[in-house]
């Protein structure tokens, strides 16, 4: 078992869900307020990775990352770091790949609280800010626990874009994925075994959240 | 546009997305039913006044204050209206229990005495002892009470109920109708309703705009509206369905006019100004036309005597609608009701000969409408 390989993917899973779900219902908030074509547009880009091939998005986020970019090096003489190869850029990287499992579930979720529910909020006295934490944000929770469970399972199953960007370097950037591969490339299917059980076992518990937050939201309307 | 200290006023005027050309006014106490077919732009007129839509010109004042104004650039939000609304669906707060649902509402108030006034206009509304339940805990009737508890919480300027009693059933609809006639008496603020049905309008109302496809087509009582269409468009929209063309042929010196309509000359009692000679509308509420009895001669028999077949007759419980075809003609049908047990004692069955009354005092004349039978 490489328990260094396991805590970099807690760490890195833990840190995308808590950066991304937030800046996701800010981007779906603002979404609803758009005209329908800007709405399509960023629609179409939120979704992309989801049908892009992870190395491919990897490969392009290597480009961009890189040390010869403009970011890259804006980021350098920032922090004094580069993005690739390092933790920061695979956090950067794990953001922009699991844009879509943190805003389709939101979205949705938003989408299905009547307009007239915000309306009446309005017509109570209560501000755009106080109809967002009293009452669309409890309506929406089972969609915003789906996206931090969804980016949290994917980020740690997350291979492609992870070895592009990060490469595998012992506690900087070989997650769990990277590292079941290394077992099984060096024929320890024992440790494999073990690591992708540690997987399987964290994907089963998140979809049991999810299922038990919404059965339990189910209750509490009744 | 009367000026009314305290009171609601709006003109409201667009194209898109519905058209609009509509003013109102209601005065604080006052109970303004806003009655039209679908789409005529009740809850769109209803939704201004709350701030959820802005018409593309127009005004709208409450007590005294601008809460909307086109030219001046004026667009009070919502939260800023100081409006108790009652939607169609109640849109209560599915995860909040009742008390809470009235909490939402009381953010004016300073926060420990929130919930003692919470309680109170629980209590108000009938629901003590249910404050803790949850929307889907209630049934339709008590989730219209914290619909209507959430509205009054905010202590409004105006209350504006959308059709608050499409969703109950008749028994409840009674009990609510009621419980909203008490709380006109307690509540001194203008109370707009928007409804489908005109017994309700007759029933609550003080006074009543008809709206159709987005215009205001006429404002008065209830009373009023129903007598006395100005058009044969509100006739029929108010469900008056004895609508005809005819020509006032005189007026005599006490202002009683002679109508020629086919072959009768038809007395009326009113003729509003109109002119000897000119071609108009006129109507008459099938409560003023009297059936003449075949036995014996009827009071008031010879009152704008008619004969017709009778072309339809349907018993409806008590009352039993008739439709008589005159001359033969089934577009010129005039349609009233009698007593069931009257119709069963008068042989009255279709195919029949029948003789009515039309009563001068009745007739309403309007203008000139084409395509009218006559």
């Amino acid at each position: 078992m490489d328990w260094p390989a396991l805590r970099l993917s807690l760490e890195l899973a833990a840190a995308t869900a808590l950066l991304l779900v937030p800046l996701a219902l800010a981007l779906v908030r603002m979404l609803a307020r758009k005209p329908l074509v800007a709405r399509g547009l960023v629609d179409g880009l939120v979704a992309l990775p989801l049908v892009l091939p992870p190395t491919v998005l990897g490969f392009y986020l290597l480009a961009v990352f890189g040390g010869q970019s403009t970011l890259g090096q804006w980021y350098a003489a920032l922090t004094g770091r580069q993005l690739v190869f390092t933790f920061d850029g695979l956090l950067l990287a794990s953001l922009i790949a699991n844009i879509p499992f943190a805003v389709l579930p939101i979205q949705r979720a938003f989408a299905a609280i009547p307009r007239e529910a915000c309306e009446a909020a309005w017509c109570s006295g209560l501000s755009n800010w106080q109809t967002l934490w009293k009452i669309e944000l409890p309506l929406a929770w089972p969609g915003v626990l789906a996206a931090l469970v969804l980016t949290f399972t994917h980020t740690l199953g997350e291979f492609g874009v992870v070895l592009m960007v990060g490469g595998n370097i012992a506690h900087e950037t070989r997650t769990v994925s990277i590292a079941i591969y290394d077992s099984v490339q060096s024929f320890n299917d024992q440790a494999a075994h073990v690591m992708s059980a540690v997987l399987v076992m964290l994907s089963v518990a998140g979809i049991a959240l999810i299922h038990w937050a919404t059965q339990h939201i189910g209750r509490r309307d009744a | 546009m009367p000026d009314l200290p305290g009171g609601l006023e709006i003109v409201a005027s667009q194209i898109q997305p519905i058209t609009l050309q509509a003013e109102l006014a209601c005065a604080p106490g006052e109970l303004l039913a806003l009655v039209g077919p679908s789409g005529s732009g009740k809850s769109t007129l209803l939704r201004c006044i709350a701030g959820l839509h802005s018409p593309q010109q127009g005004h709208i004042r409450c007590g005294g204050v601008n809460w909307y104004d086109a030219q001046q650039g004026i667009n009070l939000p919502p939260q800023s209206r100081r409006v108790g609304f009652v939607f169609q669906n109640y849109s209560l707060f599915p995860h909040l229990s009742a008390q809470d649902n009235v909490l939402c509402a009381l953010g004016h108030l300073p926060a420990q005495q929130r919930g003692a006034r919470a309680l109170e206009l629980l209590a108000m509304t009938h629901l003590k002892g249910l404050e803790a339940r949850k929307p889907a805990q209630l049934s339709g009737g008590q989730q219209q009470r914290v619909a209507l508890a959430r509205a009054l919480a905010r202590d409004p300027a105006v209350l504006l109920l959308d059709e608050p009693f499409s969703a109950v059933d008749q028994v409840t609809r009674r009990r609510l109708q009621v419980e909203l006639a008490r709380l006109r008496g307690e509540v001194k603020i203008p109370i707009v309703l928007v409804t489908h049905d005109l017994d309700e309008a007759r029933m609550l109302a003080d006074r009543m705009t008809l709206l159709s496809h987005g215009r205001t087509l006429q404002s008065g009582t209830p009373g009023d509206i129903l007598t006395r269409p100005v058009s044969a468009q509100v006739a029929r929209l108010v469900e008056l369905n004895n609508v005809f063309g005819g020509t006032l042929e005189s007026v005599d010196a006490q202002g009683r006019g002679l109508l020629c309509w086919r072959s009768h000359k038809i007395e009326v009692e009113r003729v509003d100004g109109f002119a000897p000679a000119t071609r108009l509308s006129w109507v008459i509420p099938p409560e003023n036309v009297i059936l003449h009895r075949r036995d014996r001669p009827s009071l008031g028999e010879r009152e704008n005597p008619i004969e017709g077949r009778i072309d339809d007759c349907l018993p409806l419980g008590d009352a039993t609608r008739i439709v008589l075809a005159l001359d033969g003609d089934v577009r010129a049908r005039i349609s009233f009701s009698v007593p069931t047990h009257v119709a069963r004692r008068n042989g009255i069955a279709v195919g029949e000969i029948a003789r009515v009354s039309l009563l001068a005092s009745g007739i309403h004349l309007m203008p000139a409408e084409p395509d009218i039978t006559g």
